[in-house]
């Protein structure tokens, strides 16, 4: 409701949480199977009476085929509408509790959240309308086509704003026929093409209960959390678990592309695949990019573009895993008449990066900061939630946080220098730029 | 160095559940720095701001962007300090920071684990009276602003448009003055424009540190007297004039012609603030008013504009009470595929009349009623969220203890009183319009690709 103006100091692009440890402070998670097999993590958090839920599903746009968009338009016809109610009747249900209902994909998942208060008389009539969802949304022809032409006014509302240009171009160079390739939000042609039964075999195959992990945090107690989770689950079909996506291709040769836009600055991206979860390389890559552009202001990134040269308000690096090579990105945006030297400070500082690796000092600085900093990324229910979500999903080991800190600090200097060299290779990284004025 | 106040916040009783008390303490140094500290037992972890009382709209004209400025240069160095090691050492101590600048403040923040508390306030103290303030650092830092600028306002069609919008929604109220500043202001500011400005502004008489996290209030108080006890007050801090704005006697339109691919709309009606109102009730009639209709999925705007009559592709409305100086409510539209901005004008304006000639709902008033109480709950899963509302509160003048007031007159918000802050502000005569008009683009031109090799390079 409230609108604010704050303007910060410098931006943080921020990535799929990832974490580190201290054994003391690290929540503890339980894990078990629910009747029909889905998977569900859960921690115990009594200091608030809030509860936390999200049921993820493998159906993010990865699984949209031909038809880009898919999963966003499947997931997003959830919030219109279930079991006879309208949108509006389904939204008083939440609102009228005070929970906050909210769904979402990227890439790999596809999500419904629940936040409520945890008494049973706000928390129960939450829980019903969200398995109300997860039973029988309407998917409306009403609904549907409003939505639909909702896809393509934002569709042509990306094309105002040179940052979601860039980005699409950049995956489309990186990827190009991977399902990673597509945006999540699709095209205009193939929103377009999309209809109401694509929608309903779209959910039919994914939103079953052997391809949903759940994660729950808050003040309930484990056997009350087990029951809701029956409750939710009870008239979903079993199913079965979505087959894995395939392996992406490393990059042939560089490529570099340049679209031409309105705006006074030039955005510029460069990268190629990264990392995936689970790769024995993530925590090495991780702390290696601290120091190259995920530190903010502290990297060198930001030291050689906006510290010594004011180049640039944003500058970062990071890397996107994802269940398979998720993107590796460099990016930053500046006025169109300096861009051939920002680009060219930013390729060669990726460069040196790669060539040398970073400093014994860089290190320390990075791991300090890493290592130091592990309680503040688990400090409220939500960011635990994520967490949970993401070690769920990914089936990455319940002891993922414990075991952070630890990781990072093994890491030598060679692993790093080796580490990268085998990985990122700048002269076969894609760059794309978008600017230049009319 | 007196200790002026521990309160402990009463506790918040909801119908069916009582959440944990949460210990407020206040404190005022002898220079007059206020801190204030909340105690979060839940996290290993500490939050700590520094809230200057300064921000846009405490500008003149022809130095806009100014308070933005020296936020920027704040992290530029001291004597101690050379340029970037205040953000290294914080960064080695596992650290997050940042800073940020409105129309009424300007704070610095550090995110910690609980025992670094001291490295976060030994720097803030430096920098309070002793940045350096060099011509090269600022020639440098002044371009990232300009960069800042076109990222945030020149190539936004929308930010552009809003930017205009509130340059002409006010005469004499300073909050016109857009917070990244005027380019051509930003072009022409000098370096010591800056130290006049750091040096007027920026005192402990001028601040309130703000603390909330798993720390105890005594120790923070005695490692606040420690590190910024020392630093003397300001002897000429001047607040500044009221500059109120005169009341508007007729609508006002314009227009904003800008490549683009959407139309926009936006509404504004000068409202008052909670600090000041004549009526201290009618802030929270316009609060609740706003959550009828863009309160959720299930209010107003979503329900009968975007999806039932889908005029609309995206609505929005809102307002902020806690504002220093009295500012507008505001609606925004983008108009559905085959409407006009016309039509999106005209369905809100009836959305306007139809909360002057019938009272709302009670099943509406308890849907709001039920996600304050829930929303007042939620944040304090943030500590950081707790900090900055007790850092807004405090530096626009209101007091952090009128935060703690909030649910309970929400709550006794009647139908009739929705009613009368819809006829009494929400009027035509006191109506600002401005409508995105989008120019062509011609985005196809010039695409090239080029392969196995670097373009220019």
């Amino acid at each position: 409701m409230v609108i604010t103006n704050n303007i910060f100091r410098f931006t943080l692009v921020l990535c799929l949480s990832l974490a580190s440890s201290l054994v003391q402070a690290t929540p503890e998670i339980q894990y078990w199977q629910s009747r029909h097999g889905a998977e569900v993590y859960y921690v115990h958090a009594p200091g608030l009476p809030i509860v936390d839920l999200q049921i993820t599903f493998n159906a993010g746009s990865a699984r949209d085929g031909d038809l880009s968009g898919l999963s966003s338009l499947t997931n997003h016809m959830l919030g219109m509408g279930a079991g006879g109610l309208d949108a509006t009747q389904i939204a008083q249900r939440f609102e009228g509790v005070g929970a906050i209902f909210s769904h979402d994909v990227d890439r790999d998942m596809a999500w419904l959240k629940l936040r409520s208060l945890s008494q049973k008389k706000w928390l129960d009539p939450a829980v019903d309308t969200l398995s109300l969802v997860l039973e029988k949304p309407n998917f409306s022809k009403k609904d549907f086509d409003r939505e639909k032409k909702r896809y393509l006014i934002s569709l042509k509302g990306e094309r105002q704003n040179p940052g979601a240009v860039a980005s699409r171009a950049f995956y489309k160079a990186i990827y190009g026929n991977h399902p990673y390739g597509n945006m999540p939000n699709g095209t205009e042609k193939t929103i377009n093409n999309i209809s109401r039964n694509n929608l309903k075999n779209f959910f039919r195959k994914y939103y079953v209960v052997r391809n949903a992990t759940i994660a729950i945090v808050g003040d309930l107690d484990k056997k009350a959390a087990a029951s809701m989770v029956e409750r939710l689950l009870e008239k979903v079909p079993s199913g079965k678990a979505a087959p894995p996506l395939p392996e992406v291709a490393e990059l042939k040769e560089a490529k570099t592309i340049r679209l031409s836009f309105p705006s006074s600055q030039s955005h510029v991206l460069m990268g190629q695949p990264g990392n995936y979860r689970g790769d024995p390389d993530y925590f090495v890559m991780y702390l290696g990019n601290h120091a190259l552009g995920g530190g903010g202001l502290v990297s060198r990134l930001g030291e050689e573009i906006r510290e010594k040269r004011g180049l640039s308000y944003s500058v970062y690096s990071y890397f996107l895993p994802l269940a398979r090579k998720g993107i590796f990105q460099a990016g930053m945006q500046t006025k169109n008449t300096q861009v051939d030297l920002g680009v060219k400070v930013l390729r060669e500082t990726i460069r040196n990066f790669i060539d040398k690796g970073i400093t014994e000092k860089e290190l320390i600085a990075s791991r300090k900061n890493i290592t130091g900093g592990f309680p503040l990324r688990i400090d409220s229910n939500k960011k635990i939630l994520g967490y949970l979500a993401m070690i769920g999903f990914y089936k990455l080991p319940l002891t993922y946080l414990n075991d952070f800190n630890k990781k990072i600090d093994a890491i030598t200097l060679k692993q790093i220098r080796e580490t990268l060299r085998r990985r990122l290779h700048v002269d076969r990284m894609v760059t794309v730029i978008v600017g230049g004025g009319q | 160095m007196q200790r002026v106040n521990k309160l402990a916040v009463f506790c918040i009783c909801l119908a069916t559940s009582i959440v944990a008390q949460a210990g407020v303490s206040e404190y005022r140094l002898d220079n007059g720095l206020k801190l204030i500290v909340k105690e979060d037992h839940r996290a290993p972890v500490v939050v700590s701001q520094v809230w200057y009382k300064v921000g846009s709209s405490y500008e003149h004209n022809g130095s806009t962007g100014i308070s933005h400025v020296l936020e920027h240069m704040m992290f530029k160095g001291t004597k101690k300090h050379p340029p970037g090691e205040f953000s290294r050492i914080i960064s080695a101590n596992g650290g997050r920071e940042n800073a940020f600048t409105g129309s009424d403040y300007t704070a610095y923040f550090q995110r910690l684990e609980k025992s670094r508390l001291k490295v976060s306030f030994e720097l803030e103290a430096d920098r309070m009276r002793n940045i350096l303030l060099t011509d090269e650092e600022f020639r440098k830092e002044v371009k990232v602003v300009m960069e800042e600028r076109r990222l945030r306002t020149e190539d936004k069609p929308e930010s552009f448009t809003y930017e205009q919008f509130n340059a002409v929604s006010y005469i004499s109220s300073p909050y016109r003055i857009p917070t990244i500043g005027w380019m051509n202001d930003l072009k022409n500011m000098q370096v010591d424009d800056l130290k006049d400005w750091y040096k007027r502004w920026y005192a402990p008489n001028n601040a309130t540190v703000v603390v909330t996290g798993d720390v105890n209030a005594e120790e923070v108080y005695a490692l606040a007297k420690t590190y910024f006890g020392p630093i003397k007050p300001s002897t000429d801090l001047v607040p500044p004039r009221p500059q109120t704005e005169p009341v508007q006697k007729g609508m006002r339109r314009i227009q904003v012609k800008i490549p683009a691919q959407l139309p926009y709309l936006l509404l504004g009606y000068p409202v008052p603030a909670l600090l000041g109102a004549q009526n201290d009730w009618e802030p929270y009639a316009l609060e609740v008013l706003a959550g009828i209709l863009d309160g959720g999925t299930s209010a107003r705007l979503a329900t009968r504009l975007i999806r039932g009559r889908g005029i609309l592709t995206s609505a929005s409305a809102g307002y902020s009470l806690n504002t220093r100086l009295a500012s507008l409510f505001l609606l925004q539209a983008v108009p559905a595929q085959g409407h006009t901005v016309r039509e999106a004008e005209k369905v809100l304006l009836k959305e306007i009349k139809e909360l002057q000639t019938t009272p709302v709902s009670q099943s509406e008033l308890d849907r709001i009623k039920a996600q304050v109480v829930a929303g007042n709950v939620f944040e304090r899963d943030s500590i950081f969220y707790q900090a900055m509302q007790i850092g807004t509160y405090e530096t626009v003048g209101l007091g952090w203890k009128r935060i703690d007031e909030y649910v309970e007159k929400i709550q006794s918000i009647t139908p009739e009183q929705i009613q009368a802050v819809a006829r009494k502000y929400l009027v035509g005569d006191r109506l600002n319009v401005a409508v995105l008009i989008p120019l062509p683009m011609n985005e196809k031109a010039g695409h090239k690709t080029a392969g196995g090799q670097h373009g220019h390079h």
